[in-house]
């Protein structure tokens, strides 16, 4: 090893765990704090949704609609004079459990094959990244749509496009990092003691390289709730008269002069879901480094 | 020591690497030749029982190459080895992988970061049923002193470690299944010198006390003087040198051996031979050099050099030279200390 | 000598600075290098060599500050000047070879164009003469056909090769003080030979300076005529090469000379030295070395050892020295 570089290494690796704080104890990194703050919330606010909402959010009441911010209806009552505030306390319910549903079935598979592919190589390997290529050809939003236009709104078509179409990042960040760890002594190490391919695969490569998808995937869960939310925009999502905030946000932007909330509400909704949930993962980013096994 | 059966032997191994598309050559073959490496050509090599065998050799020399395809993780393209004088399969099983064992160079790779010491140990050592379940962590801790390391490392990760401390932790996985031979490829170049020794020190103890035998692979000269018994010389994918290592480095019988000799940087001496000082550097392993590979470089070469790939022969019985002027080459003397700048006899 | 020495530094202290503390990497390191000298620094990974050589380069990464000294170069102090003008000594009168070419060199951009741009730059020629120059340079390295060579980009060559093209690049504005950090590490012992050879021709035929880092004590022993031992971010020992590689007078220099294999002593035993070196953040109270030392006393443990003459040119870090030395030579 050179010594020089092994100085230099040295020091901008502590320079990295010191700026991310990567030794600190859970508690003092702020945005895995943070994160889980804001995600526990709303977490929250999901699961009680029957207990703290204070109205159905599908009973239509069209004697009091498009009402302003009152005393009765906090943040309004929409066109169909629905309370705006259950509507968006029972959205949380299908917005974060298909955001984070989504990203379970394309984790599981897509690192299954990107690990597969990476270890074994050859015409595995060819075919699955062949296929991965031409799935990383469509823009995600473009799959997306026309898999939902396809199989018809709902919650399980939305699962099936997301998956069909996200399984490719999680394939080509494994696969990469499973070209790099099996290069490892201590892979080569674990091969040549006679251990099984997937003793080796499991014990050996899992645990060093699953960490990058495991962050990937949770900037997926944003992409994936903006998806389930551009869905409902368009129409496309969960069907009416669910609440859901894209379909909100689409609901509401008829009266956007008028009762701004009805739109503006919801669409800071996502933004504060999108950025608690990546702070999260930033924030287990640090927690996942093996610098931390101590 | 030498009419016994050999631990290991080499016969005639290969290992060519295709570079480039190899569907392409496959449809218009001969294109480019050029693409064609030439790691090993035909080596041959038995390694004694309890003797530590030097590998030198400079980069390209393809002395990893040979390490890796002994222990089995890289496949030869021709070729035996044979363990015990039975030719080993393409496909080893688990019991033949135990035997020969390999510690490499680099102690930061290799240790799984997210494995505590003793999950390492405890994992080979319930894989190959070493000991029973219970006695799995006095079974560590025995070969954790074995390496002169302490019980407490066992909870520990390799990140705690310093680079020669994790050296002895991947020696003791490497012994943790009883093997027979040990392939060590360089593995205390990346040390520091103060801690070079004790690792040295260790792999003469595991000879000694273990009766292991071991393949040392290096290019510090002064290292494998010090270690071992024995010593091959290799050169573009070819062995052309192998000796006991006092023969070997007081009557190098190869001009390429005796480069590598007067290059050594010496601590003492004033200075090195002059005559036989290399100039250039190795040819490529893509396009081996016709007749003896060693001839564009040496001082000593003639047309017959050019002609004739020479294979080793003995000079005398703990010596083999694959110089077909072995017998003609000057006496050779390292300067003696103190001396500078003499003209060695021609 | 009775010439200013060409370089000189004055208690060096180099650090990273945090919010709260200050981990020191350097500390209270002096040596003079004067013209024509060969000054080595040997010390192992983390001894703090390589920091101090880029202190004087000004090539310290990032974070990394000088805390307090001084570096004078040919009277003018190094420490503090103008990030302009200390560029302007870069090259024409300080150039620096690095441990592994590939990575300082430029992989899109010609090799001969790379030697060229310093000459170009420094010297005001014109580009062609700046080629002829470069290639003049490569020649005057032993680089076979230079004039073909000049076109290859770093990759196309071997380590060696490269390795001469960056000795190439450091002498082409005939600098008067050549920095080299470990630059035979990543070379073969035969190309090693050549490059050693070569470094010392050519700062006799240029009568430059060379500062030498490595961990090599055999590699020090061929190339300088003094050097400075680090341990721990200090200097230890400093003195002519022969004499202390002869007769050391620090418990860390003879340690590490006994834990060195040596091929003209083949049946010496190798010692190595115990335990490892200190973290530079919980550095011991007093001597670096004493938690190592088998020599250590209880004065050890109080107070780090300044360094002190024990004969004309040479000093060492340690209280015992005298002590431990003569008992041994006695």
């Amino acid at each position: 090893m050179s010594t020089p570089t092994a100085i230099l290494a040295g020091f901008q690796a502590k320079r990295r765990s010191a700026r991310s704080r990567s030794l600190k104890p859970w508690y003092q990194n702020g945005s895995l704090v943070a994160g889980m703050i804001i995600v526990g919330l709303l977490v929250l606010m999901a699961v009680l949704a029957p207990v703290i909402a204070p109205y159905d959010p599908i009973k239509q009441d069209l004697t009091a609609t498009l009402q302003s911010p009152n005393a009765l209806h906090w943040l309004g009552t929409d066109k169909f004079g629905r309370d705006v505030l259950s509507r968006l306390i029972w959205g949380a319910q299908v917005n974060l459990r298909i955001g984070f549903l989504a990203v379970l079935i394309p984790f599981v598979f897509g690192s299954i094959m990107g690990g597969l592919a990476g270890y074994f190589g050859g015409w595995f390997d060819a075919i699955v990244m062949r296929v991965v290529d031409v799935f990383f050809a469509f823009p995600f939003y473009v799959m997306v749509i026309a898999l939902v236009f396809i199989l018809g709104s709902g919650e399980a078509s939305i699962y099936l496009a997301i998956a069909a179409v996200s399984w490719v990042s999680y394939a080509k960040i494994v696969r990469g990092e499973v070209l790099v760890a099996k290069k490892q002594d201590y892979v080569i190490a674990a091969r040549l003691s006679g251990m099984s391919h997937a003793r080796v695969l499991g014990r050996h490569i899992g645990p060093n390289v699953l960490s990058q998808a495991i962050i990937y995937g949770m900037s997926d869960i944003v992409m994936d709730i903006m998806a389930v939310v551009t869905l409902g925009y368009l129409g496309l999502g969960i069907a009416p008269p669910t609440a859901e905030w894209g379909s909100m946000i689409l609901d509401g932007q008829e009266f956007i002069t008028t009762l701004w909330q009805q739109a503006t509400i919801p669409g800071l909704i996502v933004v504060v879901t999108s950025l608690g949930v990546s702070w999260l993962g930033d924030g287990l980013s640090d927690m996942l480094s093996p610098e931390r096994r101590k | 020591m030498s009419e016994e059966r050999p631990a290991l032997r080499v016969s005639d191994i290969t290992k060519t690497y295709h570079l480039g598309n190899a569907l392409v050559e496959k449809l218009f073959p001969k294109r480019d030749v050029h693409s064609r490496l030439t790691a090993l050509d035909g080596v041959n090599l038995e390694l004694r029982k309890g003797e530590i065998l030097a590998l030198v050799g400079e980069s390209g020399s393809g002395k990893s190459t040979l390490a890796k395809i002994i222990v089995g993780s890289t496949a030869a393209s021709s070729g035996e080895i044979s363990y015990e004088g039975s030719p080993l399969a393409k496909r080893r099983d688990r019991n033949t992988m135990r035997r020969i064992q390999m510690v490499f160079q680099d102690p930061y790779s290799s240790l799984n970061p997210r494995m505590s010491v003793g999950a390492v140990l405890a994992e080979i050592l319930l894989l190959h049923k070493i000991v029973p379940r219970r006695e799995v962590r006095a079974e560590s801790i025995r070969l954790l002193k074995l390496v002169g390391m302490e019980e407490d490392a066992l909870d520990a990760y390799p990140s705690q470690f310093s680079g020669g401390q994790r050296q002895r932790i991947a020696i003791a996985r490497a012994l943790a299944v009883r093997p027979d031979v040990l392939i060590a490829d360089e593995p205390v170049s990346a040390l520091d010198v103060s801690v070079q020794a004790t690792i040295l020190e260790l792999f003469t103890t595991l000879r000694d006390e273990l009766g292991l035998s071991i393949l040392f692979v290096a290019h510090n000269l002064a290292v494998v003087q010090h270690l071992s018994q024995r010593v091959a010389v290799m050169y573009l994918g070819r062995i052309v040198e192998l000796a006991d290592t006092e023969e070997l480095f007081a009557n190098p019988r190869h001009p390429y051996t005796r480069a590598l000799i007067a290059s050594i940087p010496r601590m003492t001496a004033e200075s090195v031979n002059e005559d036989v000082l290399l100039e250039g550097d190795p040819p490529s392993p893509f396009n081996i050099p016709a007749g003896c590979r060693f001839n564009p470089r040496c001082a000593f070469a003639t047309e017959a050099c050019t002609l004739t790939d020479p294979a080793l022969m003995p000079v005398n019985d703990a010596h083999l030279s694959a110089c077909i002027r072995f017998k003609e080459l000057p006496t050779f003397a390292t300067i003696p200390i103190g001396l500078d700048h003499t003209k060695q006899e021609k | 000598m009775v010439d200013a020495p060409l370089l000189s530094v004055t208690d060096l202290a180099l650090g990273v600075k945090r919010s709260s503390s200050t981990n020191v990497i350097v500390d209270g390191v002096s040596f003079d290098v004067n013209k024509g000298d060969r000054f080595g620094i040997v010390g192992e990974s983390g001894s703090g060599k390589s920091m101090t050589l880029r202190a004087v380069a000004g090539l310290l990464p990032a974070g990394v500050k000088v805390l307090s000294g001084s570096m004078l170069y040919n009277g003018k102090e190094l420490v503090g000047m103008a990030r302009r003008e200390r560029r302007m000594l870069m090259g024409p009168e300080i150039a620096m070879i690095f441990q592994e070419p590939m990575t300082a060199l430029n992989p899109v951009m010609r090799v001969g164009e790379q030697i060229a741009e310093g000459p170009r730059r420094h010297l005001g020629l014109s580009r062609k003469a700046a080629m002829d120059l470069a290639i003049a340079m490569m020649a005057r390295t032993g680089i076979p056909d230079p004039a073909r060579r000049a076109l290859a980009y770093p990759h196309q060559l071997s380590g060696g090769l490269r390795q001469r093209i960056m000795i190439a690049m450091a002498i082409s504005c005939r600098p008067k003080l050549i920095l080299c950090d470990e630059p035979t590490t990543a070379l073969d012992v035969t190309v090693q030979h050549q490059v050693l050879r070569l470094l010392e021709e050519l700062c006799d035929d240029f009568d430059a300076s060379l500062v030498f880092v490595t961990h090599d004590l055999a590699v020090v022993n061929q190339t300088c005529q003094s050097l400075a031992v680090m341990y721990a971010g200090r200097l230890v020992e400093t003195g002519p090469v022969k004499q202390v590689f002869g007769d050391p007078r620090h418990p860390y220099t003879k340690g590490l000379l006994d834990s060195a294999p040596d091929f003209d002593q083949p049946d010496r035993p190798l010692v190595p030295i115990p335990g490892v070196p200190p973290n530079l953040a919980h550095r011991p109270q007093g001597c670096s070395f004493a938690p190592r030392c088998p020599f250590v006393e209880e004065v050890c443990l109080q107070t780090p050892p300044p360094l002190f003459e024990v004969e004309p040119g040479r000093s060492s870090a340690c209280f015992l020295s005298d002590e431990i030395f003569k008992k041994v030579i006695a």
